[in-house]
């Protein structure tokens, strides 16, 4: 079938069969591999992508399911004309990516908290990403992070530079 | 780009922005997918394969049997006894049967599933030490002794007759469980056919080098003709240590007719298929004279290291090596017993059996401290090994150790010092207690095993530098470390360095990418091959400006006449050099003076420290442990990037508490019953307090810029220190972990329990 949604700013129209999990259409078809798969059953977060600007798991989404919506994907996560947003910056110089392959996610799903919080504590943050495994870290790394980009957003009176779309 | 600062790791970007290429993110148009038939169940003898329904199946190339591996059929590191496809027996449940080549995922898990075995069951071998009695089925029947995979036996001054000495005895058992890794990437790969008919491997992998070795044996392939490449790892923490995917994917491109091959197993198959830490049971017998010195130390340990030998017998081996902590013991008699079962593999897993010793000799101090009525703290530090002192298998400390700084600093630390206050305070239903827990931690291999490592450098012809790493980065951050090591040295800022990954046929073999090792010994390589190089760029500077070489200075893309302020860019020293800008270095590490006889494969001569505190507080009414403060105190030589140190630290410790509190991969006669993450439960953000993290101690001589492994250590820590903690708030010390709820809960908060265990 052929469905039609906005991926990462840009009108996409594409032919997919019903069935197909949107992460493989993602990861597979459009060669987004941002996008990473560590369980399959929505137990993980390491596949979170945003729709209309929420968190959604691509492992438990279906093709259909994109129709008409604005989708996120980390490749699409940087402001345009930048390499990188406030969080994903945040990220790096706070030691919160070591393996790396919850990193997407993990960043995705705080753009979903920024957006519902703009001034959330350490145990705000904890709870936003608690879906989201991270094996390596400890997760303090990234509760950092976090905390330094909202402190920063707070300080400049910035919304942020996330494209939450 | 200075050592002993954070620099932002260098592929912080490429991961953060969604571009790095792990081995699972390769995809083709005319890749085939490859999955195995899975045995399901623990020990039978299989007595055919029905695979015509798989193969009739659209869209499936061919299903693979033992029939069409060439060669060997066996792999294995020290010892080969694990068939790639099974041609005989199961062993267990994990065992791969048949391997289906299909052009697309959906078609493939149909096709594995419509694979028939024909299999006669056999009574199975589950209990490690029902294992080793007279009367047991065993797992290999050609084993000498027969379900006893590895024994060692470690006596020291009087052994076990030294419990004789002492005025104060405690007796223990303890069991640890099977762990899980849960790396978020899942074992991963993809291979090809290059032109000239050599067959490429892109591996998740920690050991490339030996993983080449150990496919060309199992498929009677030449070394020369495989190629493994190790992109970045989505996580091993040692459950890529050794082959997952490769040797099935070499096959399977034996059989592609041409075309390439991606295996990547899903969760299920992960957690059925992958290693596991081996449970450990451990009995102990800890004797001290009545005024704390410790005097004696008897024990045993079991390990279940399932049916194949991997490094099983060498963890356990690790185990009894560390059996008596770090602490000055002059009688000692240590047992290890590692087992065949047909329980899911056991393999590496960070720490290396060090969990499983400390987790038991942690618990045993404190008991000790508890019948001398000593501060628990005080008996560690009364008998903390000092440089000189001889470890609990005889080996001197005569490298950095400075595992009482660690002791001292937690003993000044105000979570220690606040401790009584905060016991108190506790609300209604909760009681508090605080741990601790002292550690050490051998870095690199045993002294039979040559610890080596080869580092190549180039200035390339456009000035920049090129560091080839052949040992594989699993996230713990040691490429970029190389990266910091050769900007230091050589002043150039990131954008001026680049990476090559490992490759059999472009980087030099490293060994693993385990045992706390890889930036201690492949910095020494590059520490001693940037040098050469330095000195190549100065001194060719100097023939080409001409002047004195103490006159120049390296500066980011050039180098700099101080008297002048000339600059002659890299590129044209690069040019100028010519076959000179490529230095290749190889280091070898020290191993310990002490005889290779005292235990097998030799004794460990560096080691690295820690002591840790853990403030616990237990839900009285449902058994509920939460960690509420952690601290981690790290004797690892000099610190080159703190950040990534930090990360090292609290990353080890999350895994250790997950250890402690969640993390049992339950299995019953051979079967798994935790194969997912929902039933497997890792700690979360939620799950793991700020964990404070301190370095102290004496820079090591002989690491690079001091250093010395820091991978490892901290993941030992959490068990014991939460055990005790736990002990001191309910009275309660259990016999086996994780300490669940339900298990504490059942034991009987400030209920009695006998402490000795069933034996020994």
């Amino acid at each position: 079938m052929k469905i039609s949604f906005t991926l990462n700013g840009r009108a996409t129209i594409i032919e997919a069969d019903p069935g197909r999990r949107v992460i493989d259409l993602l990861r597979e078809d459009l060669g987004l591999t941002g996008t990473k798969e560590a369980c399959g059953t929505g137990e993980c977060g390491a596949c979170t992508i945003l729709v209309d600007g929420e968190s959604r798991l691509s492992c438990l989404m279906l093709a259909p399911q994109l129709e008409g919506r604005a989708i996120t994907t980390i490749e699409g996560a940087a402001p345009d004309g930048r390499a990188a947003s406030d969080v994903q910056e945040a990220f790096v110089s706070h030691g919160a990516v070591q393996c790396g392959f919850c990193t997407p996610g993990m960043v995705l799903a705080v753009y979903d908290l920024l957006k519902r919080d703009r001034a959330p504590g350490r145990a705000r943050i904890r709870e936003a990403i608690s879906g989201n495994l991270c094996r390596c870290t400890g997760y303090g790394k990234i509760v950092d992070a976090v905390c330094a980009v909202v402190a920063e957003r707070n300080r400049t009176g910035g919304r942020g530079q996330g494209n939450d779309r | 780009m200075k050592i002993g600062e954070s620099v932002p790791r260098s592929d912080g970007w490429s991961k953060v922005t969604g571009k790095e290429k792990y081995a699972a993110d390769y995809y083709g148009p005319d890749f085939l997918w490859a999955g195995a038939k899975r045995a399901g169940i623990p020990h039978g003898r299989l007595l055919g394969i029905d695979a015509e329904g798989a193969r009739k199946c659209p869209g499936v190339v061919s299903v693979l049997t033992h029939d069409d591996v060439p060669g060997p059929n066996r792999q294995g590191i020290v010892r080969q006894d694990q068939p790639v496809l099974v041609d005989g027996k199961i062993r267990r449940c994990g065992d791969a049967v048949a391997l289906v080549l299909a052009h697309d995922r959906q078609t493939l898990k149909r096709a594995v599933d419509l694979v028939r075995l024909d299999v006669e069951p056999l009574p199975g071998v589950f209990d490690m030490e029902a294992a080793l009695a007279a009367d047991t089925p065993l797992v290999h029947e050609d084993w000498p002794s027969g379900n006893l995979l590895r024994h060692v036996a470690v006596s020291k001054g009087q052994g076990g007759k030294g419990l004789d000495l002492c005025d104060a005895i405690v007796e223990f058992y303890f069991e640890t469980p099977r762990q899980e890794h849960a790396f978020l990437e899942t074992q991963a790969g993809w291979a090809f056919s290059d032109e000239a008919g050599k067959i490429v491997i892109v591996a998740s992998t920690q050991t490339p080098f030996r993983d080449r070795l150990e496919v060309a044996h199992a498929l009677s392939l030449d070394a020369n003709d495989v190629r493994v490449i190790a992109p970045y790892l989505g996580g091993a923490f040692g459950g890529k240590d050794g082959l997952t995917v490769q040797a099935l994917l070499a096959l399977a491109v034996l059989n592609s007719g041409g075309r390439p091959v991606k295996m990547w197993w899903d969760r299920e198959e992960s957690f059925r298929a992958g290693v596991k830490r081996l449970p450990g049971r451990m009995y102990y017998r800890l004797g001290a004279r009545s005024d704390g010195r410790m005097t004696a130390l008897a024990c045993r340990l079991y390990f279940d290291g399932g049916p194949y030998a991997g490094l099983a017998g060498e963890i356990m081996t690790m185990a009894v090596e560390h059996a008596g902590g770090p602490y000055r013991i002059p009688h000692v008699q240590a047992d290890g017993f590692c087992v065949y079962t047909n329980n899911p593999t056991g393999g590496p897993f960070r720490g290396f059996g060090v969990p499983q010793a400390a987790a038991a000799m942690e618990q045993a101090v404190d008991l000790l401290a508890e019948k001398l009525r000593m501060d628990p703290l005080e008996l560690r530090m009364r008998n903390i090994l000092v440089p000189g002192d001889r470890n609990c298998i005889g080996v001197a400390m005569v490298h950095s150790t400075s595992a009482g700084e660690c002791l001292s600093a937690l003993a000044s630390h105000p979570l220690w010092k606040g401790r009584e206050a905060w016991v108190r305070s506790a609300g209604p239903f909760k009681r508090r207690g605080i741990g601790v827990a002292c550690l050490s931690h051998a870095m690199g291999y045993p002294k039979d095993v040559p610890d080596r490592a080869g580092a190549k450098i180039e200035l390339t012809p456009v000035g920049t530098v090129r560091v080839y790493v052949g040992v594989s980065d699993m996230g713990q951050g040691n490429a970029a470390t190389y990266l910091q090591i050769a900007g230091h040295m050589l002043d150039q800022d990131a954008e001026r360095l680049e990476l090559v990954l490992p490759d059999t046929e472009r980087t030099l073999p490293c060994g693993s990418a385990s045992a706390s090792r890889c930036t201690y010994v492949y910095g020494n390589a590059l520490i001693e091959a940037v040098a050469a190089l330095r000195a190549r760029i100065l001194e060719t500077a100097s023939l080409l400006f001409p002047c004195a070489a103490g006159e120049l200075a390296l500066a980011p893309g050039c180098v700099l006449r101080r008297t002048t302020g000339e600059t002659v860019p890299l590129s044209r020293i690069s040019t100028a050099l010519s076959d000179g800008r490529l230095v290749e270095c190889f280091y070898q590490a020290p191993v310990a003076e002490e005889d290779s006889g005292i235990i097998y494969m030799g004794p460990h001569t560096i080691f690295s420290y820690g002591a840790h505190l853990a403030r616990v507080e237990v839900d009285e009414l449902t058994g509920a442990v939460e960690v509420t403060d952690y601290l981690a105190i790290t004797d690892a030589g000099r610190i080159i990037n703190p950040r990534l140190f930090e990360g090292q630290i609290e990353g080890a410790v999350a895994q250790g508490l997950g250890y402690a509190l969640t993390e049992s991969f339950a299995v019953e006669e051979g079967v798994i019953l935790s194969a997912s993450l929902a039933t497997y439960t890792a700690p979360t953000a939620l799950d793991v307090p700020d964990v404070a993290s301190l370095a102290v101690g004496a820079a090591e001589e002989t690491g690079p810029f001091g250093m010395k492994g820091a991978g490892e250590i901290a993941v030992s820590g959490p068990f014991p220190a939460v055990a005790n903690g736990v002990a001191q708030a309910i009275g309660v010390r259990v016999k086996a972990g994780p300490l669940t709820a339900e298990r504490l809960l059942l034991a009987g908060i400030d209920g009695t329990c006998d402490p000795k265990g069933p034996g020994p």
